[in-house]
């Protein structure tokens, strides 16, 4: 059970929001580019999260670039899962490819700063602030092998190989 | 049953009957990343406890985002591909080669190949009938370890273009037009495929810009026919031997079908802050543009140098309007200075970048200031992309470029040409 408080941002945050071009010398300081996640959505996000909160999106969250340091920051600020009411094909494989949940529903129902308790295994969120009950779409099955390794890389390391 | 596009190619690589829906683990002809996504491909890689490169002749890194690099951060990370490079012997393709999407349909892509990049215009290559799409660099480096990754075997949506294009409408317009109609998540998770007697037709330059773009309305592949147009280009670039032919079954499934005549487009353009924003460049007309940008993957080739030459042809740049031209690769920028584009353009006023990514992505060579606007022919106009949250970014063809650079305004390049 993941439990943590929400951070709510609109349609369409790309990947430029969350780790922006002019920060690419930062890539290989990854502590110091997290300091600057999702700073051209909200510049106050990186100092106001904590380790278990959730991102709650609109639609395509995530898209544009195939750089993998944006779902990577994110999980290093704390975030414990991603609800989007869409999210774009290459996020969502790498956000999975680093252990990191993305979880499709109707985000409508959730407002910035409410109480989530996210049941992975059950796919169901509860908003404790506003008593809502939502379901996520499933997973598909080869993702939930990787991110039951937390990723792709330690996938590997214990397979070898894919085992679909 | 008939088989897609897609479904073709898959089939064929996975060796099984690959229909939309099925997982598929594929072989990958060829595996590749750049400057700022191969840093960390190289890491996961090391991390994994890998050493050896399943293939290093279709493993390939390209320094082109930061080229030449602007700080002492990105040239340290040089120095790591091109440590990498010797160690496994892949191939690499250093600063002033070009951008790497123009470098893999100049030499690398085949018809039928599957290609993966970290980089997400690495759509671009479906241009040439391969299967070709961007991935993270943690998917690149097991790529780059085992030879082979697995795909979720895409829906495609056709496209079937009919119609000469009007004069001053160009491929950029068209898809510019489609990603506004079907929106930027119109085909997420699926394929476009193309087709029709405009595509008949159509120049590998012009397929190359759609295919490129097709990523920004989301899809994980934008595929062309390989077709008489494909074996005559690779034939000039001197690989006719890499040709094969590759079409559609007439009788394959599609989510959905598109009709587009280009007959009835019109000069188009992105507005800020997503490419699906779109409006006609007339629509626009007198928008002030402190920056011209032309190049990338998606404009930066020897067409679109031609196109951009004839229009700057003895006349000067506006004077509150910056002129940046870069061409996408070295053989580009050796035949646009051979067929003097360049000198046409250095004598408008024009600045000529190295070939590479140059200020598509916000590092470097053409950065913006607080609210100033730019009209690019790159692929994205992202708050932000350009180096600047505080700036405006709207897309067009090469030809509404160098319109807009002649007025300092938004100009429709029927007005100029």
């Amino acid at each position: 059970m993941l439990t943590g408080k929400t951070f709510k941002f609109g349609d369409s945050i790309s990947t430029d929001h969350i780790v922006p071009g002019r920060l690419a010398h930062l890539r290989s300081n990854l502590p110091e580019l997290a300091k600057h996640v999702l700073e051209d959505a909200d510049p106050t996000f990186a100092s106001r999260v904590k380790t278990g909160d959730f991102i709650v999106a609109g639609s395509n969250f995530g898209l544009g670039s195939s750089r993998e340091h944006a779902p990577l920051v994110i999980k290093m600020a704390g975030v414990s899962a991603i609800l989007a009411k869409s999210v774009a094909r290459i996020f969502f494989r790498n956000a999975i490819n680093q252990g990191l949940p993305v979880l499709i529903c109707d985000t409508d129902k959730i407002n910035d700063g409410d109480k989530l308790e996210v049941d992975l295994k059950a796919g169901t969120v509860r908003d404790i602030t506003n008593g809502n009950e939502l379901t996520f779409g499933k997973i598909p099955e080869v993702m939930l092998h990787i991110l039951e390794e937390g990723g792709l890389i330690p996938y590997i390391k214990k397979h070898g190989d894919f085992k679909l | 049953m008939g088989k897609t596009l897609v479904e073709k190619i898959l089939s064929q690589k996975s060796a099984s009957d690959a229909k939309a829906g099925d997982i598929v683990i594929a072989k990958v002809d060829l595996v590749f990343a750049q400057d700022t996504t191969g840093p960390l491909t190289v890491r996961q890689f090391q991390t994994s406890g890998f050493e050896r490169l399943v293939n290093p002749q279709k493993t390939a890194l390209f320094l082109d985002h930061a080229a030449p690099s602007p700080n002492k951060e990105l040239s340290t990370d040089h120095m790591l591909l091109r440590q990498f490079a010797q160690q496994t012997g892949c191939l690499i393709y250093d600063i002033g080669d070009g951008v790497c999407h123009q470098i893999v349909a100049e030499s690398l892509a085949k018809p039928g190949d599957i290609i993966i990049g970290a980089d997400s215009h690495t759509v671009t290559a479906g241009a040439l009938g391969a299967f070709a799409t961007g991935m993270g660099s943690s998917d690149i480096a097991v790529a780059f370890a085992l030879g082979k990754t697995w795909f979720r075997v895409p829906e495609s949506i056709k496209i079937i273009v009919s119609g000469n294009f009007p004069k001053g409408v160009y491929a950029k317009d068209l898809i510019l037009h489609l990603i506004g109609q079907i929106g930027a998540d119109g085909a997420t998770y699926k394929a476009l495929e193309f087709g029709g007697d405009t595509v008949d037709t159509m120049s590998i330059a012009e397929r190359l810009t759609i295919a490129n773009m097709s990523v920004e309305a989301g899809a994980k592949v934008g595929l062309f026919p390989a077709d008489k147009m494909t074996k005559d280009y690779l034939t000039s670039q001197g690989r006719g031997d890499h040709y094969q032919p590759i079409f559609p079954d007439a009788d394959a499934t599609y989510a959905q079908t598109i009709n587009i005549n280009v007959v009835n487009l019109e000069p188009t353009i992105s507005r800020p802050h997503t490419v699906d924003n779109v409006a006609l460049a007339r629509e626009l007309k007198g928008t002030k543009i402190q920056q011209v940008f032309i190049g990338t993957c998606t404009n930066g080739r020897l067409e679109d140098l031609a196109v951009t030459a004839s229009i700057l042809k003895g006349k000067k740049h506006h004077p509150e309007t910056r002129l940046i031209i870069a061409p996408a690769s070295r053989k580009v920028l050796l035949e646009s200075i051979k067929a003097g584009y360049i000198q046409t353009m250095v004598e408008s006023g024009a600045i000529i970048l190295p070939p590479g990514c140059g200020a598509c992505l916000g590092l470097h060579q053409g950065v913006l200031g607080d609210g100033e606007s730019c009209l690019s022919t790159a692929n994205r106009n992202f708050k932000g992309r350009m180096g600047n949250p505080n700036s405006f970014i709207y897309l067009g063809s090469p030809a509404t470029a160098a319109a807009t650079a002649l007025t300092g305004a938004i100009t429709d390049p029927r007005e100029v040409m």
